[in-house]
Formats: C-alpha cells, structure tokens, sequence
C-alpha cells in the first residue's frame, strides 16, 4: 500500500508518496538523500538513527514513515544555521567529541532534546539523558564535556541576546 | 529490516478503531516501540496497522472523582513529567524514567505497555501495587478490569479480539501512603531484569502494603507472602530483611542468558529489600 505524506524537514515542506512499512530512517535518507541519520543496528538499541520530531528525539529505524505525516521532523543537516554551527555541533568539535564519528549525529540530536527540557544538565543528566546512544570509539567522556560546552555557549548567547 | 507489506490506517476516534479492528488480521498501532520492532524481525505480520496514537479522546492525564485517569496513549514521557502524577502518584514518575531510554519514553505508551504485556515490562508491577483499573472498549461495549485480573501470563491479558485498552483509571493514594519503584535492568535493552514495587500505608506500624514484581515471572504478580510479613508490623531493618528474604518463592522463575533461575530469584529478594528500606 503507497500513501501520501507531508512533512516538514529542517524547515522544507514535502509531499512524498511512501510505502506504508517504509521506516522514516529510510524515507530520510533514500528518498529525501538526508543521509547524516545513520543506521547503526537497525534493531531500536544504538540511537544512531536519532532525529527530531515535533521537539522530541525519536529514533526514525523504530517509526514508519506514515508516522509522521503532519509532524515537523528536524535532522542532524537541519541544526546548522546560515553556515554557523550549532552550539552542539560546536562543542563536539572543541571537546573531540568523536573519532570516527558515526554516531554523533544521533548523539547531538538526543542532545538537543536534553538542552530544550533542560538547559543546564548536570554531568549525571548528561549521562542519563544519552543512555540510549551508543559509541564504540570514544567513551563517552568528551561526549559529555561536548554537550556542557554547549550547554554554556547556549547560555552565554542567550545572556548576549537579552 | 523492512516489516512485511500491510495497510496503514490513522483512527481518528476509539468507535472507528473498534470497527476497523474487526478484520481479524489487524492490528492496533501505538507508540511502536514494542510492534514496529517485532514486525522488523517479521516475528509479527498484521496486514493492516490501525494507528490509534493520534486519537484525542485517548490522551492526557486527568483528575476525575477521586482518581487519576491517564489516557492510554498518554507516552511513558509525559507521564514522567507530569505535575498531577508527581504529586499523586509519584511511584509512576519513578517507575516512567526507569524505562528504555529518552527516545523510547518520547514513543512508548502507557495502554501499548500493558497491551503488550512484555514479562519485562515496568509498567505492571506499579498497576498491581497502586490498585489500578485498564478501562477497555469494544464492538460489545466498555469494561474495567482490575490489574490483578488483567494480566494472565507470558504476553497474555484478559483482552479479548477487538478491545481495545483506552484508559487507566488510578484511585488518589491517601495521605499516608509512602511508594517506591527499584529496578536491575538488562544492561543493553534496559528492559526489567527484576522490578520490584511497593505501595505502603500507615503511621509508625504498616497499616497496608502492596509489593508487586515484573521480570521476574511470566508475568507480573503481587507477592503476598511478603506483604503478611509486613503487615501491622513495625517496618524496621530486621522485619524488612526477613521479608524480602520470603520474596519470590512459590512461582515459576524466568531464566535467560542475562539472569539464570537462581540469580534472578535472588535478585527479587535484594530489590524487595531495597524497595521496602526506599518507603521504611
Ligand atoms: C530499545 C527499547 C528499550 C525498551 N526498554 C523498555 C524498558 O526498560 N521497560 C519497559 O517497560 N519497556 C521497554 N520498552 C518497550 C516500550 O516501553 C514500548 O513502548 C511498550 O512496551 C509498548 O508501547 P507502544 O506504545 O510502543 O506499543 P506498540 O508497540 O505500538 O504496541 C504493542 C502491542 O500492544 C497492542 N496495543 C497497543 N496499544 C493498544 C491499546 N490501546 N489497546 C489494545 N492493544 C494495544 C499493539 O497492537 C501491539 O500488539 C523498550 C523498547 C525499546 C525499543
Ligand atoms: S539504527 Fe535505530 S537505534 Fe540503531
Ligand atoms: S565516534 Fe565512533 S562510534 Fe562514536
């Protein structure tokens, strides 16, 4: 069965026709060629297939593509603006938080998640919140310093902006 | 993984589902976090998903005569985060941040977790302790059921084909009523290796107390023989080690690579211990 969907991603309209089991992870990355969402395990357990859907981190290997009809879906290509990274982005940069970085972009949605709940995690929330991203390469340490590097940044742009 | 072909259908109210529910090879799709992935693994072939998670009528958490009443599509998310069940009921905020992770909790739903009745699941072992009742409808009308009578064995409910779970219904806890969920989980899946609930009531000496377990069994189930231990007595380290030391024994005991027989049993008595030192 082929059904029609619309869907906001990072602020583009489509109308896509998509089979009912297609996954979302691959409508993205297929269909829309949005292949920063990886697929690690295609199993619902490494969250590398992470993205944001209306405001809440999702992953799109464990929803259909049906799901999301009407919802606006944010990825990982959707975070940077006017050429200027994210302050998460940003962070995993300046706290080498990667090595082989497959999956950061998973990594950095959950992340944005966090920081819209909870703007100042502790180290313990951070930890928390990032339970369901696996990382094979770094140990999560300069994970961790990434998302308070930009947990500060975010704050500091926020004061400069008042 | 691709699940196998079907047709997709959004319910835009519970009498529609019901109706559409009536093609036997249906089946009702929630959060998806328990179906989508079994469908993958094609362990699972409906040929038609009838999407019920955009139905208004079965969302939201409110307060009606004395109860709370959570919609079954209210995600384990919001429940974590809300004021009413933080207030009243805080055993399911506890148990809610306790399950899967942040992106399962965005999905998952309370009515497809109890649905689903995963012998691992978190979810049941708090229904069974805080007295709550799974308000189902189908073509032959609405029905409560106890949570004590709804689950019936290893991914088995007192459902029947064509109902469907459409609210929870928790009576308010009184004022003196002290709650505690504790849980050793399954490292990778988060799932309960062994969750242990406890609901108490009283004032110096235990008036009334309710301990449940989830994981431990096929399904989840009350463990009366360490509630007799507790009851009228005085819930000091003595009388609570005694008790969770009578934790989990008479029933059949599951055993997996990540917990054999005996280590999970000696598990439920450690988290009884830890639940009941939690709400001593
Ligand atoms: C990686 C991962 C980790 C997880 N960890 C945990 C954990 O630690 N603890 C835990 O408890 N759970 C865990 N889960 C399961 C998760 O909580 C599921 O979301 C939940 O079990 C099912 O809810 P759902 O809304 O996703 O239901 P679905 O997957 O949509 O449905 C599940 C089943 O219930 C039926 N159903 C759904 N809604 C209804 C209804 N209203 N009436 C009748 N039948 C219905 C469906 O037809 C289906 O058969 C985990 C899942 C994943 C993917
Ligand atoms: S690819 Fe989705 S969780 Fe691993
Ligand atoms: S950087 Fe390689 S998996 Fe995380």
């Amino acid at each position: 069965m082929n059904l029609t969907i619309q869907v906001e991603v990072n602020g583009k309209k489509h109308k896509s026709t998509v089979e009912a089991r297609q996954l979302l992870v691959y409508y993205l990355r297929d269909q829309l060629r949005l292949t920063g969402t990886h697929i690690g395990c295609d199993t619902s357990s490494c969250g590398s297939c992470t993205v944001m859907i209306d405001g809440m981190a999702v992953k799109s290997c464990t929803m259909l593509a049906a799901q999301a009809d009407g919802c606006a879906i944010t990825t990982i290509e959707g975070l940077a603006k006017k050429g200027e990274l994210h302050p998460l982005q940003e962070g995993f940069h300046q706290e080498h938080g990667l090595q082989c970085g497959f999956c950061t972009p998973g990594m950095i949605m959950t992340a944005v998640d966090l920081l819209s709940k909870n703007p100042e995690p502790t180290e313990m929330d951070i930890r928390h919140a990032l339970e369901g991203n696996f990382c094979r390469c770094t140990g999560y340490h300069n994970i961790v310093r990434a998302v308070q590097f930009a947990s500060a940044k975010m704050k500091e742009m926020e004061v400069a902006s008042v | 993984m691709i699940p196998s072909e079907f047709d997709y259908i959004k319910a835009k109210s519970i009498d529609e589902a019901i109706s559409l529910l009536k093609d036997g090879d249906a089946k009702l799709l929630a959060g998806g976090h328990s179906l989508i992935p079994a469908m993958k693994l094609r362990l699972n072939r409906p040929t038609k998903l009838i999407d019920i998670s955009r139905i208004a009528e079965m969302k939201g958490i409110k307060q009606e005569d004395g109860e709370l009443v959570i919609g079954a599509m209210t995600t384990h998310y919001e429940i974590m985060t809300n004021d009413l069940i933080k207030k009243h009921l805080p055993i399911l905020s506890q148990a809610a941040e306790l399950i899967g992770d942040v992106q399962v909790r965005n999905k998952g739903t309370l009515g497809g977790s109890l649905a689903h009745a995963d012998p691992s699941a978190d979810w049941p072992a708090s229904m069974l302790v805080t007295d709550a009742v799974i308000v189902v409808a189908g073509a032959k009308g609405k029905r409560a059921i106890k949570a004590g009578d709804f689950f019936t064995g290893f991914f088995m409910t007192a459902l029947e084909e064509g109902e469907i779970v459409t609210q929870i219904r928790i009576p308010l806890p009184s004022a003196n009523t002290k709650s505690a969920y504790v849980k050793f989980m399954q490292p990778a899946s988060r799932f309960a290796i062994v969750g242990c609930a406890v609901v108490v009531t009283g004032n110096g000496s235990i008036d009334d107390i309710k301990v449940a377990f989830t994981g431990v069994s096929e399904s989840a189930f009350r463990d009366t023989a360490v509630e007799n231990a507790l009851k009228g007595k005085k819930a000091d380290t003595e009388t609570i080690k005694n008790a969770a030391d009578q934790a989990a024994e008479g029933v059949s005991i599951l055993s997996d690579h990540f917990a054999g027989e005996e280590y999970r049993k000696h598990l439920a008595k450690v988290y009884a211990k830890r639940a009941l030192t939690e709400v001593a």
